[in-house]
C-alpha cells in the first residue's frame, strides 16, 4: 500500500443526478500494449448491468449506479465511507477502434479493452535499397 | 478516532457521515499528513440491530481468497493482498491510482461476538461480515428482591 489518499475522492464537477447521491471519482489504472489500451476502474458496488460506457467522438465517459448500500433495519452506527455513483471523462489520444471495445465488469471492477484504430497502428515501412 | 466505545455515537446516527467528514476537514487543517494512513484502509462501516453487527467495506477486484478475516474476542481483523495484473513485454502503466498490495486493518468492535457465528459474503467489490454478539456477553437483566 502507497500512502496516497485513501478516502473516495468526490467528483464535483459531474453534472447532478436527479437521485439524490454524490458522485464519486472512481481510481482508474490505464495501461497502453501494441494495439490496445486497457482501462481498469475501481467501482465497487456498481455490476455489469449498472456501468454504462460512451465513447462520443474521442471523448470516453465512464458510469456506475450504485445502490444506496443501506443494510435493511439495520441502523449505521460507525461510517467511514460513503456510497454513491461514479463518473469520470477521459479525452482519448489516439483513435480507437470503437466496434471492437469489449467491457467487461467483475467484483465491481470494470476493465475496459479499447483497441487502437488499424489506421494509427504505427506501420513499418520497408526501406528499399536505390 | 475509532475507539472502543464507538455506540457512544449511535445518538447521533443519522447524522454520522457529516460529523466523520467535518472531522475529517478539521484533522487535514491541523496536520500536513493528510488524512487516510495505511492503517486505516480499508475504510469500514459499521451497522447495528437488536444483537448483531455488521461491518461492510469496499474491497473492489479481489479475490475472496485473498481476504482474511479473523475474529478475536472483540478485535476484528481484515487482511488481505490486491493484485494488479502483470503486464507483458512492452505494456506500460500511463495512469496507476488503485490501491494494490498488502493490507491489515484491525476493528476493536463494541463488544464480544460469537467467532463461530460469524459470515462474510463478498459481492460486486463489497464485503460485508454479520458479527453476532456473544450470548454469554450479553447484559444480564438483574431481578431485585424485594
Amino acid at each position: 500500500m502507497s500512502d496516497k489518499d485513501l478516502q473516495k475522492t468526490e467528483n464535483v464537477t459531474a453534472t447532478e443526478r436527479i437521485r439524490n447521491v454524490k458522485t464519486f471519482v472512481p481510481r482508474v489504472d490505464i495501461y497502453e500494449a501494441k494495439d490496445s489500451l486497457y482501462l481498469i476502474a475501481d467501482m465497487p458496488g456498481a455490476d455489469e448491468k449498472t456501468v454504462d460506457v460512451e465513447l462520443e467522438k474521442n471523448i470516453l465517459k465512464i458510469y456506475g449506479r450504485v445502490e444506496n448500500g443501506k443494510i435493511k433495519d439495520h441502523a449505521l452506527v460507525f461510517s467511514e465511507y460513503e456510497v454513491g455513483d461514479y463518473e469520470r471523462t477521459f479525452t482519448l489520444s489516439d483513435e480507437i477502434d470503437r466496434d471492437k471495445i469489449k467491457a467487461t465488469v467483475k467484483q465491481g471492477v470494470l476493465k475496459l479493452e479499447l483497441p487502437k484504430a488499424e489506421k494509427v497502428k504505427p506501420k513499418k515501412i520497408a526501406i528499399s535499397v536505390a | 478516532m475509532f475507539g472502543p466505545s464507538i455506540l457512544r455515537m449511535k445518538r447521533f446516527a443519522d447524522s454520522i457521515p457529516e460529523i466523520i467528514d467535518l472531522q475529517r476537514e478539521i484533522n487535514k487543517l491541523f496536520s500536513n499528513v493528510g488524512h487516510g494512513t495505511t492503517s486505516d484502509y480499508p475504510a469500514v462501516n459499521v451497522w447495528e440491530k437488536d444483537n448483531s453487527l455488521v461491518v461492510t467495506t469496499e474491497l473492489p477486484g479481489i479475490d475472496p481468497e485473498n481476504i482474511n478475516i479473523s475474529v478475536t474476542g472483540a478485535t476484528l481483523t481484515i487482511a488481505g493482498v490486491s493484485k494488479s495484473d502483470i503486464l507483458k513485454e512492452g505494456e506500460t502503466y500511463l495512469r496507476q491510482e488503485r490501491e494494490m498490495g498488502h493490507f491489515q486493518r484491525n476493528i476493536p468492535l463494541p463488544y464480544q461476538v460469537d467467532s463461530k457465528a460469524v459470515e462474510a459474503k463478498y459481492e460486486k467489490g463489497i464485503l460485508k461480515i454479520m458479527l453476532p454478539r456473544q450470548q454469554e456477553d450479553l447484559p444480564k437483566k438483574i431481578k431485585i428482591n424485594p
